[in-house]
């Protein structure tokens, strides 16, 4: 007799595996962890960044720092994107995941990477930062751990896509894999080149730091880190890009406007993927002006194009589903009508506006071979990745979770009101941080900074009052962000421990990577998951058009272009130099 | 539903949205702007990175670095003695970063061109250049050389901007143009 391994969701009609699911919690889970550590270093780092208040010494400062770079932008948005990918595989394709005890393992590999990573960063003499730069050392383990975490995560896309295989053999499902399975897809196979670029020099840089190795040239080091620090980025992009497509299928119905047009623009992710990521080192030495200019572009910047198309195919599908339910008046009615108490939703579409205003139109600009000069390690940099990956990101996978709780976990979320205002706190927090960090550092403010106004320094050197002013303003901000984080990690662990269980075979364990009861699971195999519904045209065979996007998208080209320019005259005021 | 199989089996024969190709156009035109950009300020533009740098060592560049100040120092400024350094109009001038300063003080002209030579002795630092806002990546075992030429006059802060151990934010140095 076949067991049954999977169960349907009675409020959402998909199934999950009972292997998969387990997985997908633990690592949500630990992802959610490392959010909580990150961010409560992050709250410590901008509360010592704002000169009024200065709070840490300058040793705990940098640790502090490196701590909030390294558990936030790696362990948590990678170990969340692992459990992205076995719900995009499995549960989306009906299908049983691929060697699951092999996921174990990489669940294993990453849970003791960033634990022994953490523990460095605790003992204190590893405080490089998350970029690590040599020749300043870490202590081994810094690395060790780096590299366990990431070889574990590696055996999580090669599950994703031993699963993707099992349900084309299985005919799990009709038809071309789903949009956001696809975009799933185009993440892993970035993913596995990035790590293989993180291979290529984290394993090194571990020999040098145990002494045999003897030198590592920086600037190689640089480019082939970059390697997989910016791909790593691309990963993000691409899951959370998945992720607003699906939120809109959840939400609204939506399907996509064309599925040719999303789709190559998921392709062009890869193919146009910065191999070198040459944006990062446009001010180095070693390397010439001609292959800065064309590998930060490849001559006409197709990974840009990519977002861009996303930035109108997405809310467009909103709009059609939403003129389709009638809501037809005006450019706008579609989107005042959508429901913005509904944190999956609000946490969507502020993460999509931020990331594509705020963090898109910054990075390109000052990701130009000279406007970088006027850029490059200011505190605008970690004021643009802050839109990408704080709010573009962060909210995203935030937004989802709203979502995963009752479905996947089979919880009530606890404190409806709060969630309802939880991705405001959050977005708007780290909007106005945002904005005021992209003043200071467009006025030359440094980034990774204990004190800006150099007390114990031999020589003096006086930043503008306004640049120190906005310096210490953005701790506003950063403050309601971190109410903002908190409460998104008091709510998720909370419902997942007190929330009312939706099904009688949730537990305690349950919520933390264990099965549910067995009779939880009552399904030997799904039913074949069958094409999209054909479109009816909706009220009497009309066409809609996504008008109100359109416009929305016009208005963000005309900001970028005024952007882009304000810069160029910017750089032009800058002396000469060759 | 962009969570299903897409509902034409043959999805890549279905129409575009009118709106969608428009878009792809503009932003595609957009891009190339972007691009054609960077080529042409490199023509047009005076604030262009030089593609001029080398090898070196910390040793060798040390070295021509004393060189310089033993030549050119004209005095002293603050407790610590360091040296301001007066190099000719036009002439090859040395700038050191280390932990924790930018080495020596350097006096240029108005209006004139100098070669400025930077490189790291120990790890890698930025050279930030303010309130010009001039950001450069500097690597040790790497010489960069650019020509610069001050267009303002007065006293200007060179601070660190990549993150280099513990004294990271005491590292200043200084520029003055007369
Ligand atoms: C509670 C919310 C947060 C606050 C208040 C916050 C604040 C800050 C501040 C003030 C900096 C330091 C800038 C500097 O001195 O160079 C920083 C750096 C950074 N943050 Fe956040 N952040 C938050 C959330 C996040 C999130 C959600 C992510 C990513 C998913 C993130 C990723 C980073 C990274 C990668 C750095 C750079 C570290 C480095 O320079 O090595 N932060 N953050
Ligand atoms: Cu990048
Ligand atoms: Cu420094």
């Amino acid at each position: 007799m076949a067991v049954k391994m999977f169960r349907r969701c009675p409020d959402s009609g998909l199934y999950f595996h009972k292997s998969a699911e387990s997985l997908m919690k633990a690592h949500a889970v630990l992802g959610v962890v490392f959010l909580l550590i990150g961010g409560i270093f992050g709250l410590l780092v901008a509360a010592t960044r704002a000169p009024g208040i200065h709070l840490l010494d300058a040793e705990t400062f940098y640790m502090a720092l490196t701590t909030h770079g390294t558990a936030i932008l790696i362990f948590w948005v990678i170990a969340f994107e692992v459990a992205v990918l076995y719900f995009a595989s499995s549960t989306l394709l009906r299908c049983r995941p691929a060697t699951p005890r092999l996921g174990w393992l990489g669940f294993v590999l990453m849970l003791l990477g960033s634990l022994i990573t953490t523990a460095a960063f605790f003992r204190g003499n590893s405080s490089v930062m998350f970029t690590s730069y040599v020749p300043m050392p870490a202590e081994p383990i810094f690395y060790l751990g780096l590299i366990l975490f990431a070889v574990g995560a590696l055996i999580g896309c090669f599950i994703f896509l031993g699963t993707l295989v099992i349900a084309k053999e299985e005919k799990t499902y009709d038809g071309s894999i789903p949009l956001v399975t696809f975009g799933a897809l185009v993440a892993t196979i970035i993913a596995v080149f990035t790590i293989a670029s993180g291979a290529v020099i984290l394993i090194p840089t571990l020999l040098w730091s145990l002494g045999i190795i003897s030198d590592i040239d920086p600037a190689m080091y640089r480019v082939i880190w970059w390697g997989l620090g910016h791909s790593s980025q691309q990963i993000n992009v691409a899951a959370h890009v998945s992720i607003w497509y699906a939120i809109a299928a959840i939400v609204f119905g939506a399907k996509p406007m064309s599925e040719k047009v999303s789709r190559g623009a998921f392709l062009l992710y890869i193919l146009f993927l910065q191999l070198a990521s040459a944006h990062h080192i446009l001010v180095d030495p070693g390397i010439s002006s001609t292959w800065k200019v064309f590998n930060t572009s490849y001559a006409m910047y197709l990974a840009v194009l990519a977002s861009m198309i996303h930035g109108l195919t997405v809310p467009g599908c909103i709009e059609v589903a939403q003129r389709k339910k009638g809501y037809t008046n005006g450019l706008f009615e579609w989107l005042r009508k959508a429901p913005w108490e509904n944190p999956v939703f609000s946490g969507m579409f502020m993460s999509l506006i931020i990331f594509g205003f705020i963090g898109g139109i910054t990075g390109v600009v000052m990701g130009t071979e000279q406007i970088n000069l006027i850029i490059h390690n200011t505190i605008f940099v970690p004021a643009h990745f802050h839109a990408t990956v704080a709010v573009g990101t962060t909210l995203a996978f935030m937004a989802i979770t709203y979502f995963l709780i009752p479905v996947l976990f089979r919880r009530k979320l606890i404190w409806p009101t709060m969630c309802k205002w939880q991705p405001y706190l959050f977005a708007g927090g780290m909007t106005i941080m945002i904005l005021l960090l992209l003043g200071a550092g467009t006025l030359g403010v440094p980034r990774r900074h204990w004190d800006v106004n150099f007390t114990d320094a031999a020589l003096q050197y006086e930043f503008a009052g306004t640049a120190i002013s906005m310096l210490g303003m953005a701790v506003i901000g950063s403050i309601i962000a971190s109410v903002g984080g908190a409460l998104f990690c008091l709510i998720a662990v909370g419902s997942l421990i007190f929330g009312e269980k939706l099904d009688t075979g949730a537990s305690f364990l349950s919520s933390f990577g264990f099965p549910m009861a067995e009779t939880s699971y009552d399904v030997e195999r799904p039913d074949k998951l069958e094409l999209a519904p054909i479109e009816d045209t909706g009220n009497g065979g009309e066409h809609h058009e996504a008008k109100g996007t359109f416009v929305l998208a016009l208005v963000f080209l005309a900001s970028f272009v005024i952007y882009f320019f304000i810069n160029a005259k910017y750089l032009s005021s800058l002396w000469p130099m060759m | 539903m962009s969570i299903m199989p897409p509902s034409h089996r043959v999805w890549w024969n279905q129409p575009i949205h009118k709106i969608e190709v428009t878009w792809v156009i503009i932003a595609l035109v957009w891009c190339l702007v972007l691009f054609l950009w960077m080529p042409y300020w490199h023509v047009y533009g005076e604030q262009n990175l030089s593609n001029e740098s080398y090898k070196t060592s910390a040793e060798l560049f040390e070295a021509k670095t004393q060189r310089m100040v033993d030549k050119y120092t004209v005095r002293t400024e603050s407790e610590a003695e360091i040296p301001v350094v007066a190099p000719p109009a036009g002439s090859d001038v040395y700038l050191v970063g280390r932990l924790w300063d930018w080495w020596p003080i350097l006096e240029l002209e108005k209006d004139k061109s100098y070669r400025v030579h930077i490189s790291s002795l120990d790890y890698q630092h930025g050279f930030s250049l303010q309130p010009v806002n001039i950001n450069l990546q500097i690597l040790p075992q790497y010489e960069t050389v650019i020509t610069l030429t001050p267009t303002t006059t007065g006293s200007f802060g060179i601070i660190c901007n990549e993150y280099c151990g513990v004294g990271h934010h005491q590292m200043l140095g200084k520029i003055i143009v007369k």
